[in-house]
This record gives structure tokens, C-alpha cells and sequence, in this order.
């Protein structure tokens, strides 16, 4: 590899640098600056002493943390196995993650929109659970918090499978064997063996689980109750930007996200590097 | 070591795969379904199938205005992220120099982080600029998740192309913007198809940012769909779920073109 960045090398990377310079650094500090401005442009705290004073809107935090958090977790736990058994491949395999990347490609909007109609009391869903006698009348999935719950499974286990699925296959097969030729049963080997190194990639997984639900906005809208139950904090700065035009308390409402954002990444983090020894990648993960 | 005949975790595997594919599944049909049915109060199918509901959403919305929408964003931010992210990539895979791991973990930064968190931000910049509520601004907008995306898509196409290659044209006198046309740029096109179908795959589906910057008459489907969705008191459900399928088709249309070239894992956030 070349060093330095001689002969233009700064050329080609400066259309990127301006581009990431300018949409995104600059309206991040942008937003920062407006957060801790008043709109006439005078330094001052209110902003966040308005969000953190009104329960109306300090409770979105805890709403969206109560939504945000048992979805990723759900999605973790769920994917683990899932992806463990997967990791040497299986006939059909193409199969599964066509149908997995789908709920993934057609966004949210697509799916709350048609969660309302197949969960809503009339739908499929209700129809089948009362014909094999699960349940005696229609159970109410939509417009409540296990809506935007169930939504956020059906878009977030297929993004946790194919993450944490990419990162065990990289782990080398030779260790596992390794650990059943000392005598080791399969449970051992997965608590003792992979799933130590399996770690990291659970973290990082958490991470970016976390961060899309946490930040759940159509499904929370649609399929929620956005005028209590379910209004969350995206839902929140959404309001004061594009309803009531108030462009610094939605900049301090995105700030606050931003930060139990970086919160959570950071102890996640933290937990990752306390049990996460090693390497487990051989060559090209 | 693929084990062979039935084992309680293969039972599980499919149940649970069942579960969720079923539901998917049902989600999708049920809204196909919806969109042309006519008193479907209940029972497993509806009384009467009709097109009329087509007819309402075309009557409207402008839906060839909206398609056309939808990909003149999706084709010029593929475009203008290929023109910036191309160069960005060649110099991360082939050059080593001071703070690039500070500059990677930038470029990466608008692809982790949720639209959501920096989409207010940049609406309230593209405002200022009078960019918003404009095509222009749409297509800005969605640039800033896709070319981090783009660039972590093509450096391992460029790595893939030993040096030795551009060495070898630049000593028989070839100059580097040569070097670039005949030798870089068609070894990689592979890494370039593959990142540009997925961002239009990506760029349709993208609702937030759009959302956020998005005027009347610069809206995309996904975004129309979501109006229609939340006032959903303003006109019957099967004309919401109409405009849904005509979103779902144009989706779905452009993501089987993509698995045609690209594996289905890759549309993921691959983790290093």
C-alpha cells in the first residue's frame, strides 16, 4: 500500500470529505448550536430546560426506552440461535434470507400499514388464532404498544439473523471442532467456545439494533398510539421541527436522542471488551 | 459438520422460520388482498374483487409523477454517490496515511447512526438553504447514508485489482486518468453495479429522510404512502392499501433485479 496521500491522493477523497463536511458534520453542530440557542439567537439552556421540565415530552424518553430496548433484546436473543444453527450453511438457505431480506427492504411504512389490516380484529391473524381456539376473542395487536413491539421484530430479527449469521460463519470451523475433540459437548462448546467469540459481533449487532429502534418513528405513528402509549421521542422533534416550526427545541429533542444513543453504544461497548478476549476471525471474515 | 435427519433444533429452526416467514407472508397478501376487495368485513376471503380502488388512488394522486419522483432521486443519488464515493474508496483501499482511521469511522458514522437522529438537523440546514421541500434537497438528503454505503461497498472490488495492474499501464505511458478509464473502472465495475443497485434498492425504500425535506410536489411513493397512512380517517383502507401494492410492486421489482447480482446478506450492514 502506497503512503502518504502524495501524487493527489487528498484529490480523491476531498469530494467526500466536502460531502460528509457538509451534510452531515455541519448540520450536526448546526443542530447542536440551534439547541443551545434561543430562536433570536441568544446562548441559552431553555430549550432542554423546556423538553426535561414538560413530563409530556421528558416521558417520550422513557416510552421510546421501553419500546427500544425489549425489541433489541428480543431480536438478539432470537437471532443467536437462529444464526447458530445456520453458520455451516443448510439446503434452502437462499431461500430463508430471500424471504427475511424483504420485511428489511420494504421499510416500515409498508409494513405497519399492512400489520394494521392482517393484526387488526378482523384480520388473518385473529381468524387463525381463534380457529385453532388460542384465544377466544379478537386480541388487539394494532394501534397499541405490542404493535409497534411486534413491528419492530419483524424489522429488526431479520437485520440481527444476517449480522450476527455473517459473523459466525467467519468464525473458524476448526475450533469448534477442536473443542469437541477434547471431549467438550455441543453445549459447552457454544457457551465456552463460540459464543465467547461470537461476542463482539453480538455487540456491535446490540448497537446498531438498538440505535434503529430507538429511533422508530412511521411504525410507532401507524401502528401505536402517538398521542400518548407510544409517542416517542422521533416522533417528538418531528412535532416541534415540522409541526410547530420550532427548529430549536427539535434540535435539542435529536441532541438528547443522540446522546442515550451514544449512552447505550458506549456500555455496550464496555460489557463487549470486559468478556472479549482474542481473535476469532481467520483470514477474511 | 451438517448433521443429517431430524434434531430438536432443526424442529425449532423451521418452526420458528415458519412463524415469522408465515407472518410476512400474511402481512403482504392481506394488504394485496385488500387492495381489491370490496366488503371484506370477514371471513378468510373477500366477497368481491374489484379494481376500483386503483381507479380512487389514481384519481388522487399523480402516480406516474410519483414513480417518476421516486426514481429521478433514486437514479441521481446513485449517480452523484458513485461520482463521490468512487474516488473516496480508491485512495482508503490503496493509500496509507495519517488519521485514516479517523476518516473511515466518519464516512461510516451517517451509515450507523439512524436517519432519524440527523435527519431534523439536516432538514432544519436544507430549510435555511431554501433547499428543501425541493427535489434538489431529497436527493441531498439521501445522499448522506448512501455514499458511506457505497464506500465501504467498493473498497473491497479496488482491493481486489492488484496494483501491479495500474503499475504496468502507467509504465507503458499510460496517465492516471487513463489508468482510470481502461483499467480501474472496468475491472470494478462488478463492485460498482453491485453498490449502485443496492442504494436504488435502499434510496426507494428510504422513508425518513424524505419525509423530512420532502414538499407536495417532491415526494416519493414511500413517503405518499405514509401521508395516506396517517390520515387514514380521509379515505378507505383498501386505497390506502392500493397505493401500497403500487409501493410494494416497485420494490419489489428493483430488489429482484438486485439478488439477481448480489447476495441477499450484502443488503446488511456487514460487520468487519
Amino acid at each position: 500500500m502506497q503512503k502518504g496521500l502524495k501524487g493527489g491522493g487528498i484529490l480523491f477523497l476531498l469530494p467526500a470529505i466536502v460531502f460528509v463536511v457538509l451534510l452531515f458534520v455541519y448540520p450536526f453542530l448546526y443542530g447542536l448550536y440551534l439547541s443551545f440557542t434561543s430562536p433570536e439567537g441568544a446562548p441559552t439552556l431553555s430549550n432542554y430546560a423546556r423538553f426535561f421540565t414538560d413530563w409530556w415530552e421528558a416521558r417520550t424518553i422513557w416510552v421510546t426506552l421501553k419500546i427500544a430496548l425489549p425489541a433489541t433484546l428480543i431480536n438478539v436473543i432470537l437471532a443467536i440461535p437462529f444464526a447458530y444453527h445456520m453458520r455451516h450453511g443448510m439446503r434452502g438457505e437462499k431461500l430463508i434470507t430471500f424471504f427475511l431480506i424483504i420485511p428489511l427492504t420494504l421499510g416500515t411504512v409498508l409494513v405497519s400499514e399492512g400489520m394494521l389490516s392482517y393484526m387488526g380484529p378482523n384480520g388473518w391473524l385473529n381468524q387463525l388464532l381463534q380457529a385453532i381456539a388460542i384465544v377466544r376473542g379478537p386480541v388487539r395487536f394494532t394501534h397499541n404498544y405490542w404493535g409497534v413491539l411486534i413491528s419492530l421484530v419483524i424489522q429488526g430479527f431479520p437485520f440481527a439473523f444476517l449480522m450476527i449469521l455473517g459473523y459466525v460463519s467467519g468464525i473458524n470451523p476448526d475450533l469448534e471442532k477442536a473443542s469437541q475433540m477434547l471431549g467438550a459437548s455441543r453445549a459447552q462448546t457454544f457457551v465456552r467456545v463460540l459464543f465467547p467469540l461470537m461476542v463482539p459481533g453480538i455487540a456491535i449487532c446490540f448497537c446498531l439494533n438498538f440505535v434503529m429502534a430507538f429511533s422508530v418513528f412511521p411504525s410507532a405513528v401507524l401502528l401505536g398510539e402517538p398521542s400518548g402509549p407510544t409517542r416517542v421521542i422521533a416522533y417528538a422533534a418531528y412535532q416541534w421541527a415540522l409541526e410547530k416550526f420550532d427548529f430549536n427545541i427539535a434540535s435539542a429533542i435529536s441532541m438528547v436522542m443522540a446522546a442515550i444513543e451514544l449512552v447505550v453504544i458506549s456500555g455496550v461497548l464496555v460489557w463487549r471488551n470486559r468478556i472479549y478476549r482474542g481473535a476469532s476471525m481467520v483470514g477474511k471474515g | 459438520m451438517q448433521q443429517k435427519g431430524f434434531t430438536l433444533g432443526r424442529l425449532f429452526f423451521f418452526l420458528g422460520m415458519i412463524v415469522y416467514v408465515g407472518n410476512v407472508l400474511g402481512i403482504l397478501f392481506t394488504v394485496l388482498l385488500n387492495s381489491a376487495s370490496k366488503g371484506w368485513y370477514s371471513g378468510v376471503l373477500p366477497k368481491y374483487l374489484t379494481g376500483e380502488w386503483y381507479g380512487y388512488v389514481a384519481s388522487e394522486h399523480d402516480i406516474p409523477h410519483l414513480l417518476f419522483i421516486t426514481f429521478l432521486v433514486a437514479i441521481a443519488v446513485v449517480a452523484i454517490s458513485i461520482v463521490i464515493a468512487f474516488p473516496a474508496a480508491y485512495a482508503l483501499s490503496r493509500r496509507d496515511f495519517k488519521g485514516k482511521g479517523a476518516l473511515l469511522s466518519v464516512f461510516l458514522l451517517p451509515m450507523i447512526v439512524p436517519p432519524m437522529t440527523y435527519g431534523i438537523p439536516l432538514a432544519v440546514v436544507l430549510y435555511k438553504f431554501h433547499l428543501a421541500a425541493r427535489v434538489t434537497g431529497v436527493i441531498l438528503a439521501n445522499l448522506v447514508p448512501i455514499v458511506p454505503f457505497m464506500i465501504l461497498v467498493m473498497m473491497p472490488f479496488i482491493e481486489q485489482v492488484g496494483v501491479n495492474l495500474e503499475s504496468a499501464a502507467q509504465m507503458l505511458g499510460a496517465r492516471r486518468l487513463t489508468v482510470f478509464r481502461k483499467v480501474l473502472i472496468p475491472l470494478t465495475l462488478p463492485g460498482i453495479l453491485t453498490a449502485g443497485i443496492l442504494s436504488v434498492v435502499k434510496t426507494i425504500s428510504m422513508f425518513e429522510l424524505t419525509y423530512l425535506v420532502a414538499g407536495g410536489k417532491s415526494q416519493t411513493i414511500v413517503v405518499a404512502l405514509y401521508a395516506d397512512a396517517y390520515a387514514a380517517g380521509a379515505r378507505p383502507p383498501q386505497a390506502v392499501d392500493a397505493l401500497a401494492v403500487i409501493y410494494f410492486l416497485t420494490a419489489m421489482a428493483c430488489l429482484v433485479v438486485a439478488l439477481k447480482f448480489v447476495s441477499p446478506t450484502q443488503m446488511v450492514f456487514k460487520i468487519k
